[in-house]
């Protein structure tokens, strides 16, 4: 199953495909930030400030999901000493941080109108803050190692702790008297967030995906060129 | 119409910053990734160029190594 992951076959396809993500992804984003900025209701509480939430909510859900495949591929990676899930993990650290960060930023603007406040140490906040300080170290620890045996076993403990974090951020508006509101929407039971948000909500959520997708596809690109050169080297 | 859709009846300033700063996140991190794969590709280019006529036979044996010297001609296409 493995092979189907060799370098190789996919530097084939992801050096093709980045443009035509691109183009797919202006093309989402424009449809979402019209449906988001101007064909949405306004909230009867929160009036337009829950536009925010089109941003704030699908960099949040991102930037956790990235951080949990890099945890998966950074276990199998340790487990079965494949080269390669680590160097897919190290390629969706990137976009996974910013997501991270833009979470936190729209968070923090959004706060401002709705709490009176641009920061509060509530549970949802604070797990969010310690999630971007575990992205911090892993990305960090990828630059300051050099030998690859450590830098795979350190990167996958980071990893790993920190993805203990992940279910803590989910539950933590349940488990905790929270600011941060309960989610809206919901897979396993029903949502409760009207159609009118959730369409812009969901097609904002498609285009950050595809751009998640865009720079992970041109960061292993980035990283399959860099092992090609060091091959180079050795010929 | 314009005033209202920029002030948001007052919350226009917050909406209009988060919506620009997740713009601006994208843009500059799509410009840091970019930088580094074109300078790769060129590092790439020029080691590739440096190579002798025999060691060009052996490298170009590879499907990857020909999929970058393509991709960079395409990229700078």
């Amino acid at each position: 199953m493995f092979k189907l992951f060799e370098p190789n076959k996919i530097f084939s396809i992801t050096s093709k495909i980045t443009k035509y993500i691109l183009l797919l992804f202006i093309i989402v984003l424009s449809i979402g930030l019209v449906e988001a900025l101007f064909l949405s209701p306004e909230d009867y509480i929160q009036s337009h400030s829950v536009r925010i939430m089109y941003v704030h909510v699908p960099s949040a859900w991102i930037s956790l999901g990235i951080f949990s495949l890099i945890a998966l591929l950074s276990t199998i990676s340790f487990i079965f000493k494949n080269k390669n899930f680590s160097i897919i993990a190290k390629s969706l650290a990137p976009s996974g941080f910013v997501f991270n960060i833009i979470a936190l930023v729209t968070g923090s603007i959004w706060g401002k109108p709705t709490w009176g406040t641009w920061w509060a140490w509530d549970a949802r906040i604070t797990s969010m803050l310690i999630l971007l300080l575990f992205y911090a170290m892993y990305i960090l620890a990828w630059r300051i190692f050099n030998e690859r045996e450590n830098v795979i076993k350190i990167t996958s403990i980071i990893a790993i702790l920190g993805v203990i974090n992940v279910p803590i951020i989910k539950f933590s508006v349940d488990w905790w008297s929270t600011l941060h509101q309960n989610s809206s929407v919901n897979i396993l039971s029903e949502s409760t967030i009207h159609s009118s948000m959730l369409l812009p909500l969901l097609i904002m959520t498609a285009a950050f995906s595809l751009f998640a997708l865009l720079i992970f596809l041109m960061k292993y690109n980035t990283e399959l060129i860099k092992i090609k050169n060091k091959g180079l080297d050795r010929l | 119409m314009i005033n209202e859709i920029i002030s948001m009846k007052g919350y226009g300033l917050y909406v209009w910053s988060a919506f620009s700063f997740t713009l601006i996140s994208f843009a500059t991190l799509y410009i840091l990734i970019k930088i580094n794969l074109v300078k790769e590709q060129n590092k790439f280019s020029a080691k590739f160029g440096l190579l002798s006529k025999e060691r060009v036979k052996v490298a170009e044996i590879q499907s990857t190594n020909r999929e970058i010297l393509a991709s960079r001609i395409s990229s700078k296409i």
